[in-house]
């Protein structure tokens, strides 16, 4: 339900949707983007930044928030520990439960690996992750009006040119493939009758190859390879991190765990290791709400950075145009991009148009932000809040009644379990904290790299890696990025392990850090990698005594 | 001043806020979550929450992310549902109207009492998609299913035991495997693929010059919005 003071500007919504269902604001040239993110995008805020005092990326420029987690001690003290005596063997370890981590594990499995020589250990529950969250789609240039080199296009200037090419280009010439494999495993993509994938535009896409299960698309996806993983049996250690990774004192050679309900740790070797932990949208950057799953702590890049890995693109934070704003119950949750793909126009106070619903993220946001604080036409919500409408009544005017509940039904049932009918009523977004758009450098074998090339027996994938997306990730490439290098990753490292031995257990790499933390004078005041974040009550916080 | 509320999580008297989800309420009140939270955003299942009102006979379930807490709610967190799963080779299986019911021999036991229907947060026909899984009708258990986050608060009010969201797993991997059709275009994109159509141009790209790629990109051409004529297959 929304609150009377709203009435108003709603009408004002409703008075002008005939007219701009005529046409729609031009795209912004290219001078044009580039003045509005300079202005009004919040990477563009020195203050909000610092250099990095320490480490193989010393000096890039990062969120405070990130060099904080990254000039920081171990959680576990290394002399404290005994990382010598291995509780599990294994010949590939993945660390992350969400779309990556478990892609790579069957495509470990699927290259030879035993079953009971995986193991995914995972912080939440199997599959709780960004990539179940994901809603509006997966591209993929499967149609004959497109080509993986026109993908390529788009990937490379959405992320400013930032790019790592041989990256971009393993993931647009492999996407097909992945959706075939999702076909063979019984993903089921929306089609028309013929089989034909449906597929529609995204923010940034200069073809339509948007691929969606409704808007549940990381749901559906994430629930099927899940199931694989249980029908071959691979093990699976759930509400267990990762807190470091163990070298031999050159190679990569398993990780210290951590089982979050008994507080014991565990030493795990591998012959080779996967990050798959995803992003860091619950360090709340600058204080944006998050579309985040809980744990998007940015784990994986604390540890990877304790051996040497180096990090890129860090500097960029992707906030996505269209957060709720409205209720509070669910500020910041995702209103997918697929709700702009099918017509719903960003709106102001006043019932004006005021950009292309279909800019590039970086891009939206940074207009949403400009209407809302520059010119002062956003929608005040009772908490104080800004919000712009996004006009979803359109939708059904373009496509035909019951389009919403058929093809949104995730977006349909959110809003109406707080009384507002996106059918009928607009819906209040503002830009919330999205996306990891860069993270550790690896290259076109998913292999984690250092300043003096590849660290051995280390591989990432998804969003804990850098340079796929350069400084501004499309939408529909995030879940894309998960199952080509999560495959990539998973074949990697079961070639890596068939050839190696497994190497001693130390935590020699980490001591060598926390010496490195001392000589640039980082007193011990915080510690990572931090696992969840805590939105307990301030005053039950000042009153804790930890006694149990 | 903030308008509290009385809510007893497991029993134990607590005020929180007005308008807070039970998860932030929780939260608000001192617990740090390990298990029960996930996504946050009503999409993983792992925040089932049961509870009662005052006054009220009911048994509510519901997700404790997308739930406001309301003055004297009772509740608890099911953080977990055990429930076996049947194992299967999806590639293996030749299906007929008999598959659902032969991995899944407990649906047979369903009494039609619709409890798995009130239980389910996203407001699904459970009992009906069972239903369809013993008249083998797999379509019809697929879609009615499809919207499932498998938090298993069905199977912990059932009756007859069922574990529906397992029986509904497997059926839209068979419907999505063997009844949709194929995507003719797909097969087709990988055979060009295959014989390496699109290398020459993507090595091109790849070693464009800053400038020249700058000015592909901006002056690439857009193919039209979607058109109002589009239906999808049901």
């Amino acid at each position: 339900m929304y609150p009377k003071e709203f009435e108003k500007s709603i009408k004002k919504v409703e008075a002008t949707r005939e007219e701009r269902m005529k046409g729609l604001p031009e795209r912004m040239n290219a001078k044009e983007r580039e003045e509005i993110l300079q202005k009004w995008h919040p990477d563009y805020k020195p203050e909000a930044k610092r250099k990095l005092k320490i480490g193989p990326s010393k000096g890039s420029i990062v969120p405070n928030e990130v060099a904080d987690l990254i000039e920081a001690y171990p959680v576990a003290n290394p002399d404290e520990i005994d990382a010598s005596k291995p509780d599990y063997s294994v010949d590939v370890l993945i660390i992350g439960g969400g779309g990556a981590g478990t892609t790579a594990a069957l495509h470990a499995y699927y290259n030879g690996i035993k079953k009971d020589k995986i193991l995914i250990v995972t912080k939440l529950r199997h599959g709780d992750a960004n990539t179940i969250m994901a809603q509006g789609g997966i591209q993929a240039a499967d149609k004959e009006n497109d080509s993986p080199v026109i993908h390529y296009l788009d990937v490379i200037g959405g992320g400013h040119y930032a790019n790592k090419p041989e990256l971009v280009e393993r993931l647009v010439m492999d996407a097909p493939r992945i959706i075939k494999w999702h076909e063979e495993l019984g993903i089921m993509y929306d089609k028309k009758e013929d089989g034909e994938m449906v597929t529609i535009h995204g923010g940034g896409t200069s073809r339509r190859r948007m691929h969606s299960a409704k808007d549940y698309t990381g749901m559906e996806i994430m629930r099927v390879i899940r199931d694989e993983v249980r029908n071959i049996g691979i093990p699976v250690m759930e509400f267990t991190s990762a807190i470091d990774l163990l070298t031999d004192g050159n190679k990569v050679t398993g990780a210290l765990l951590y089982n979050m309900e008994t507080d014991e740790y565990m030493v795990v070797r591998a012959k080779a290791t996967i990050l798959a932990t995803g992003g860091f949208g619950r360090l709340h950057i600058q204080g944006f709400p998050t579309t985040n799953h809980y744990g998007a702590t940015f784990d994986g890049p604390v540890m990877a950075y304790r051996v040497g890995a180096v990090l890129r693109d860090m500097d960029s934070v992707q906030y996505h145009p269209t957060g709720v704003a409205y209720p509070e119950q669910i500020v910041g949750l995702l209103v997918t991009e697929k709700v702009r793909g099918l017509g719903g126009q960003p709106v102001n106070a006043e019932g004006e148009q005021f950009v292309h619903p279909l800019e590039a993220r970086d891009v939206e946001a940074a207009a949403l932000i400009r209407e809302c604080y520059g010119r002062n036409k956003g929608v005040v919500t009772p908490t104080g809040m800004r919000g712009i409408w996004l006009d979803s009544p359109l939708i059904e005017m373009i496509h035909g009644e019951g389009t919403i509940e058929r093809r949104l039904g995730a977006m349909f049932r959110m809003f109406k379990r707080f009384g507002i009918d996106m059918r009928q009523e607009p819906i209040l977004v503002f830009p919330t904290l999205h996306y990891q758009n860069g993270g550790i450098e690896i290259n076109a074998e998913s292999q984690v790299l250092s300043k003096n090339g590849a660290i051995p027996g280390l591989f990432a994938a998804g969003e804990v890696s850098g340079g796929v997306h350069g400084k501004n990730r499309l939408m529909g490439n995030s879940l894309l990025d998960t199952q080509v290098f999560g495959r990539i990753a998973g074949m990697a490292a079961a070639k890596y392990a068939k050839k190696s031995k497994y190497g001693k257990t130390t935590l020699q790499h980490v001591k060598k850090y926390v010496e490195e933390l001392k000589k640039a004078k980082i007193k011990e005041e915080r510690h990572a990698p931090i696992l969840l974040p805590d939105y307990r009550e301030k005053k039950v916080l000042s009153r804790e005594i930890d006694i149990l | 001043m903030m308008k509290m509320v009385r809510i007893y999580i497991m029993g134990k008297e607590y005020k929180v806020p007005e308008g807070l989800t039970i998860m932030k309420a929780m939260e608000y009140a001192g617990y740090r979550f390990i298990r029960g939270a996930g996504c946050r955003a009503g999409f993983c299942g792992a925040c089932a929450t049961v509870y009662r009102k005052e006054g009220d006979y009911k048994l509510y379930t519901d997700l404790a992310c997308q739930t406001t807490v309301e003055d004297g709610m009772y509740l608890v967190q099911l953080p977990f549902a055990p429930a076996n799963k049947a194992v299967y080779d999806i590639k293996k299986i030749k299906p007929d109207d008999k598959t659902l019911v032969n991995f899944y021999p407990e649906i047979a036991r369903c009494v039609s009492c619709n409890t798995c229907t009130k239980a389910c947060p996203q407001e699904l026909e459970v009992m009906d998609y069972i239903q369809s899984a013993l008249r083998g009708d797999v379509k019809k258990t697929a879609e009615l299913s499809f919207d499932c986050i498998q938090c298993g608060l069905c199977a912990l009010r059932c009756p007859a035991e069922i574990a529906h969201y397992h029986v509904a797993q497997l059926a839209r991997r068979l419907y999505g495997r063997y009844f949709m059709p194929r995507a003719l275009h797909l097969e087709k994109r990988l055979k060009e693929l295959e014989k390496g159509k699109f290398d020459k141009e993507m090595e091109r790209i790849k070693k464009m010059k800053l400038e020249d790629l700058k000015k592909m990109y901006n002056s690439r051409d857009i193919e039209p919005e979607e058109s109002g004529e589009t239906r999808e297959s049901d």
